[in-house]
C-alpha cells in the first residue's frame, strides 16, 4: 500500500493543478484516471477547440492546456497511475484507503475528487444480447489486432475509429463496415482507402443501417441490420467491433456516501470538503451555491482545498500562506534558485 | 413565453414555459424535466440530451451543424427526427415545439 497526502482522482486541468497546490506547500499526491492519459474533458472531448476563459490566456486548445498545466507540476515528479478506476473507498482510523480495477491500494489522510462528469466508458451496443458477447466477440477497442485475424468482422460507426480499423484489419480479415447514414467522417485520405478496398470487394460497406439482433449462443454466428428503408440483411460474423465512442458515467463515486445532488457532490465553499472530513470535491464534479462549471472556478476550488489538505496532512504544522513571487521555500520547490 | 411540450418515451408529457434565449435542454434542467441528463452542459461533447423532434417540426428547424450530426451517431438509438436540445434555441417560432426524449441517454 502507498502511502501518500493526497489522493487525487481525476487528471483533467484542475487534478492536475491540484498538484501544484498541493505542490508548493511541501504536499505530495498520486493521481488516478480511468483514461490512459492527462486531460480529462479537455483531452478526450474538445483536444482541438479552443478555449477563451483561462485568465491571461486569450486563447488555447484543450490539448494545450493540458501541455502546460503538466510542464507546471513537472518539479513535482507526481506519479501518475492511468487506465485504472478507483473501485474503493473506505476509512482507516484517520486516513482513507483507495482501492483500484488494477488492484492498486493507496492510503491518505486527503481525497480530492476532480472527477468532471465521471469516468469515461464506451458507449455501448443497445441490443440486449450484446452482452452475453462482450470482450470474447464483441469490443469497444482493439487492444491487440492480433485475434483478429481471418476472422469475419462486423464494425459499427462512422468516425475515425470506425475508420481506421476497418482499414487495418481489412489486412487479414472480411470486414463489413456498419453505419448508420451514408456519410463517413474521417480523413480524406482514410476515406479514399476504404471506397478503393471496397471496390476490391475487401470491404463491404452497409448504410444507412443500424443493428437489429445479433444471433447465436456460445459464439456470435450472424447479425441482422435493418436499413432504413425497412430491409433487413443478415451478415456472417464472428466478431464486432463498435466505435460509439465515450459516455460520461459516475460510476462508483456515488457509493462512497457522499451527500449527492444529481450527479454533483456537495461541498462547502470555504474548503470544498465534502460530508465526509478529508474528502474534497473540486471542478464540474461539485456543487454550491452559485457554482459554475468553469475550469477557472475549479482552479480556485484546489487553491482552497489544498490548504485544508495541508492541516489534515501536517496536523503538527502551522499553515503559512506564502506567494510564490517571494516565498524561498516555494522557489525551492519549483526547482528555481 | 414559448410552450414546449417534452414528452417522456411512455408518452407522458409535460408543457412549459421556457424564456426565449435559453436551450430546449436548458428548459428541461431548469424544470426538471427527466431524460435529459445534459453530461456536458451544452456544448455540444456528450449527446446526453439527445431528443427526437416531432415530425412536423424538423422542418423549421435551424439545421443541425455538421458537429451535431457526428454526436447524434454517440447518441442512444438515434433516428431521423433526433436532434441534441442544446442546440435548439427557444424563439417564438419553437411556439408549441414538442420533443420526445429517448428510452435512455447511456
Amino acid at each position: 500500500m502507498k502511502k501518500t497526502d493526497t489522493i487525487i482522482i481525476g487528471a483533467g486541468p484542475v487534478g492536475l493543478f491540484a498538484v501544484h497546490q498541493l505542490g508548493i506547500k511541501g504536499l505530495n499526491s498520486i493521481v488516478i484516471d480511468n483514461l490512459d492519459k492527462a486531460g480529462g474533458q479537455c483531452i478526450e472531448l474538445y483536444p482541438d477547440k479552443p478555449i477563451y476563459d483561462i485568465p491571461a490566456v486569450p486563447e488555447c486548445t484543450g490539448q494545450e492546456l493540458t501541455e502546460k498545466l503538466l510542464e507546471q507540476i513537472k518539479p513535482f515528479n507526481t506519479e501518475f497511475f492511468l487506465n485504472e478506476r478507483v473501485e474503493e473507498v473506505k476509512k482507516d482510523k484517520e486516513n482513507w484507503i483507495v482501492k483500484t480495477s488494477n488492484k492498486n491500494e493507496f492510503s491518505s489522510p486527503n481525497i480530492i475528487i476532480a472527477g468532471g462528469v465521471g469516468s469515461f466508458e464506451p458507449r455501448k451496443l443497445s441490443v440486449k444480447e450484446a452482452e452475453n458477447f462482450e470482450d470474447k466477440f464483441l469490443f469497444y477497442a482493439v487492444k491487440n489486432k492480433e485475434q483478429f485475424k481471418n476472422k469475419n468482422i462486423s464494425i459499427f460507426g462512422g468516425g475515425d475509429s470506425a475508420l481506421d480499423w476497418a482499414l487495418e484489419l481489412s489486412k487479414f480479415s472480411n470486414i463489413s463496415l456498419i453505419h448508420r447514414r451514408d456519410e463517413f467522417r474521417g480523413a480524406p485520405h482514410t476515406l479514399s482507402e476504404i471506397k478503393k478496398l471496397e471496390k476490391e470487394g475487401k470491404i463491404s460497406l452497409k448504410t444507412p443501417c443500424q443493428l437489429e439482433s445479433i444471433e447465436g449462443t456460445e459464439k456470435i454466428k450472424s447479425i441482422t441490420i435493418k436499413y432504413d428503408n425497412g430491409k433487413t440483411e443478415k451478415i456472417k460474423t464472428d466478431v464486432i467491433l463498435s466505435f460509439f465512442g465515450l459516455i460520461m458515467k459516475l460510476g462508483p463515486i456515488s457509493e462512497w456516501g457522499l451527500n449527492m445532488n444529481k450527479k454533483t457532490i456537495e461541498v462547502n465553499s470555504k474548503n470544498f470538503e465534502t460530508n465526509k472530513k478529508g474528502i474534497f470535491a473540486v471542478g464540474d464534479i461539485c456543487v454550491y451555491p452559485g457554482k459554475l462549471k468553469l475550469i477557472l472556478s475549479g482552479f480556485h476550488e484546489v487553491a482552497l482545498a489544498s490548504v485544508e489538505c495541508f492541516k489534515r496532512a501536517r496536523p503538527n504544522e502551522k499553515y503559512r500562506f506564502e506567494f510564490t513571487t517571494s516565498s524561498k521555500t516555494i522557489q525551492q520547490r519549483l526547482g528555481k534558485k | 413565453m414559448p410552450k414546449i411540450t417534452y414528452q417522456d418515451n411512455e408518452g407522458n408529457s409535460k408543457t412549459i414555459e421556457v424564456d426565449k434565449g435559453l436551450s430546449v435542454m436548458e428548459g428541461a434542467i431548469q424544470n426538471d424535466i427527466p431524460g435529459i441528463d445534459a453530461d456536458c452542459g451544452g456544448s455540444m461533447a456528450c449527446a446526453t440530451c439527445h431528443v427526437y423532434v416531432e415530425e412536423k417540426w424538423l422542418d423549421k428547424l435551424p439545421k443541425a451543424e455538421e458537429a451535431e450530426i457526428d454526436m447524434i451517431d454517440m447518441a442512444f438509438e438515434p433516428k431521423k427526427n433526433s436532434r441534441l436540445s442544446c442546440q435548439l434555441i427557444v424563439s417564438d417560432e419553437l411556439d408549441g415545439l414538442k420533443i420526445t426524449t429517448p428510452s435512455k441517454q447511456t
